[in-house]
């Protein structure tokens, strides 16, 4: 037999196709482009729709005003930490905005003024930075999820409840934040690859705000940007200016349109900077420089805002100061409202931890009150 | 009034045929994890609900613990009772950090407003001769975590009848499934499930005079033979299963106890730490005057879970129980 005629020879490996195995052809639609979205200082600035972008101002100034007050009452102790959104006030907002009064929000730890900018009474939003309660409302009346601590936690959620919603043929929209740092956990991941594979409405808003702590994005990710990272799950991924209140609006409302009609989620990544340190336990200094942060002061939210609105006639001098006063007034209103010590009763302790108390809770309460008891009798 | 056939089933189509009737009575109850469609889970313990109720009540989902517990959280702050199975007790922990974090404090950090209630379903323990990260019994991790409820059967009519009650519980629930009991088969009536108390209670498998053996799940079957073969040597063994291990059952195991006046805590998982650790710190606060002897425990040893061809040396088995009974002849 000759090497010819064996079984097989000849018969290049080429030859034979692997069994259908075909990879999705349709990536490039997913691709971000890589320039960030914008909208204020550009001609689309032309459509603007006044009554929307007025909206957007006074919460913007309100905003702003919020973390202001809020980082004062940090300093006066009423609040352990807050870690500011100063310089990221468009996102914040734009995300409260776009959603329909069904629809859920999933907030990270540093999101208060999204969930205040969604409704919630500012100081029910505080109670887990005050440190009396963990989250001082009801969830589900306000479609509000806890603010989450650990990182990107949030997410799997964010796209279970969607799911659900969608399971139960209810017309209900996630939208999810996390930040920069957050994209690295596996519950990013797991999340994202969930939300495309059951295909759920759910838009994922990345606030890159430069920095996890101290370490910069470079430090973070090798991605081109974390807007791509959409592709790998097959889901669009967007890029817009964070600080262009016009262009997160537009793109997030764009996602969360798309998700409503059942086209699945979308990754969006929007590209801002943190203008404070992380929290008041943080020095800043340590880890950028002056010349940064002055950069990005220039191109700030609000004024950006204020300048495209007022250079179109459509805010007037009469219309920022209004802004300002409204601003003025919620933050007198929080300030004191925060300066009444709230009332705790230790007894709290015990309760839902279980539906139903166990024996060892009681043994434990008994033992509390007890010693609540003899403290008052001393 | 019609007698129903009792037949022979198996624990596996016991915890079957729970999660069957519980997602034909109430809607809002999904099945998701890993293979638990199509293929029925890799014990099959799923089998035939995806068929029976549909894809997306019972779901296979992507390779992803915290993905499928984090999801099962989102849909359950919807309203949905999901039932999630990891599929080995050493792949859950990936999903930890949802476990912990989220799943056991929900209600706490909410006051109340978002009860979560999720069935976690984990096979768990040895002697099934099972490679490595397929044999840990991880249940003192479980049951460490306040907020989470901890139960695992030992007999067909448990595992159907705690398996209905984890899932209808408003408290998320670790229910460990003690998987080299998954083949053991007994007499059973599917349709008188309420026979069996629910969460929270202990039950007395075998009434004695002389020492108590507490235990639960996989060990259940083994103290019962050792109580058997314990005659011979004039022992009358009393054998408490616990059923449930938070929360736990302290009256029966305590007035067991006192009934008896010696102890014995039996369990495969690591013994340093463990579950029965707490117990036999409760039954010395709480029998003190009523013990013979000190509260002795038989456990697995303090070791990583050891390869399949030496673990019978690492479990507890007959003998040992045997033997550390006779240390309970105490002599002051
Ligand atoms: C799982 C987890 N790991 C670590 C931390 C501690 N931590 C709190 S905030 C933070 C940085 C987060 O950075 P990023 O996700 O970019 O969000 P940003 O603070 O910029 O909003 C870290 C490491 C945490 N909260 N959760």
């Amino acid at each position: 037999m000759t090497v010819q005629e064996l079984p097989g020879a000849g018969a290049s490996h080429r030859s034979t196709p692997p069994p259908a195995w075909r990879p999705r052809t349709d990536a490039a639609p997913l691709l971000p482009d890589p320039e960030p979205y914008r909208v204020l200082g550009t001609p689309a600035a032309e459509k603007l729709d006044p009554e929307l972008m007025r909206r957007c101002y006074a919460e913007l100034v309100r905003g702003r005003r919020y973390n202001a007050q809020a980082t004062a009452l940090t300093k006066q102790g009423r609040l352990a930490v807050y870690p500011s959104t100063v310089g990221q006030e468009a996102c914040e907002i734009a995300a409260a905005l776009v959603l329909e009064e069904q629809d859920w929000l999933f907030p990270s730890y540093r999101d208060t003024l999204a969930a205040v900018a969604r409704g919630l009474d500012p100081v029910q939003a505080l109670t887990l930075l005050r440190g009396d309660w963990h989250t001082g409302y009801d969830p589900r009346e306000h479609r509000i999820a806890p603010l989450s601590t650990p990182l990107a936690t949030q997410l799997p959620h964010a796209v279970g409840l969607a799911h659900a919603a969608r399971l139960r043929g209810d017309d209900v929209v996630a939208l999810a934040l996390v930040g920069d740092g957050g994209t690295s956990e596996g519950d990013f991941h797991e999340a994202l690859n969930f939300a495309a594979v059951w295909q759920a409405p759910v838009v994922f808003l990345v606030q890159n705000n430069g920095f996890a702590i101290s370490v910069p994005l470079a430090k973070q990710t090798a991605a081109p940007t974390l807007a791509h990272k959409a592709v790998g799950y097959g889901m669009p991924g967007r890029l817009v200016d964070g600080n262009d209140i016009a262009a997160v609006h537009e793109v997030l409302s764009e996602a969360v349109r798309r998700a409503r009609a059942g086209g699945g989620p979308t990754l969006i990544e929007a590209v801002t900077y943190r203008i404070e340190a992380h929290t008041n336990a943080d020095d800043a200094t340590r880890y950028r420089g002056d010349a940064e942060v002055e950069a990005w002061k220039a191109h700030d939210p609000v004024q950006l805002l204020e300048r495209e609105l007022t250079a179109r006639g459509m805010l007037d001098e009469a219309g920022i100061q209004e802004a300002k006063d409204a601003a003025e007034v919620m933050a007198a209103t929080l300030r004191e409202r925060m300066n009444a010590e709230p009332v705790l009763d230790p007894m709290d302790l015990f309760e839902n931890v279980y539906a139903e108390q166990t024996g060892r809770l009681r043994e434990q309460a008994e033992m509390l009150r007890a010693e609540l008891d003899a403290e008052e009798q001393s | 009034m019609t007698t129903v056939a009792v037949k022979p089933a198996t624990m596996a189509q016991a915890l079957g045929r729970a999660m069957r009737d519980a997602m034909a009575q109430d809607p809002t109850v999904h099945v998701m994890g890993e293979d638990v469609g199509t293929l029925g889970g890799v014990f099959r313990i799923t089998d035939g609900l995806a068929k029976e109720f549909g894809e997306d009540r019972c779901t296979d989902t992507p390779l992803a613990e915290a993905g499928i517990l984090g999801a099962a959280v989102g849909m359950a702050m919807y309203g949905l009772r999901p039932v999630v199975e990891m599929q080995f007790d050493a792949f859950a922990y990936p999903a930890f950090e949802q476990l912990i974090s989220h799943v056991a404090k929900m209600r706490n950090r909410t006051r109340g407003a978002m009860p979560l209630p999720i069935t976690i379903r984990v096979p768990y323990g040895g002697g099934i001769g099972g490679v490595e990260h397929h044999s840990d019994s991880s249940e003192a991790y479980y049951v460490a975590t306040p907020g989470l409820h901890v139960v695992t059967p030992a007999t067909v009519e448990d595992a159907y009848g705690l398996l209905r009650a984890s899932i209808a519980s408003d408290d998320p629930v670790v229910f460990l499934e003690p998987k080299r009991l998954y083949w053991s088969k007994a007499q059973w009536n599917p349709e008188t499930p309420a026979a069996v108390p629910g969460i929270g209670k202990a039950l007395v498998r075998r009434t004695g005079t002389s020492a108590t053996l507490i235990t639960y799940g996989p060990s259940l079957p083994v103290c019962l033979e050792a109580a058997e073969a314990a005659r011979e040597e004039g022992w009358d063994l009393e054998v408490v299963d616990l059923r449930s291990l938070v929360p736990f059952d302290e009256d029966t195991v305590v007035a067991s106890v006192r009934r008896t006046g010696r102890a014995v805590v039996v369990h495969e998982a690591n013994g340093f730490g463990g579950p029965g650790a707490e117990l036999v710190a409760r039954i010395q606060e709480k029998c003190f005057h009523h013990l013979e002897a000190p509260v002795l425990r038989v456990t697995g040893f303090d070791i990583p879970y050891p390869p399949p061809m030496l673990e019978k040396h690492h479990l507890p088995g007959v003998d040992r129980i045997l033997d550390t009974v006779a240390r309970l002849q105490w002599e002051n």
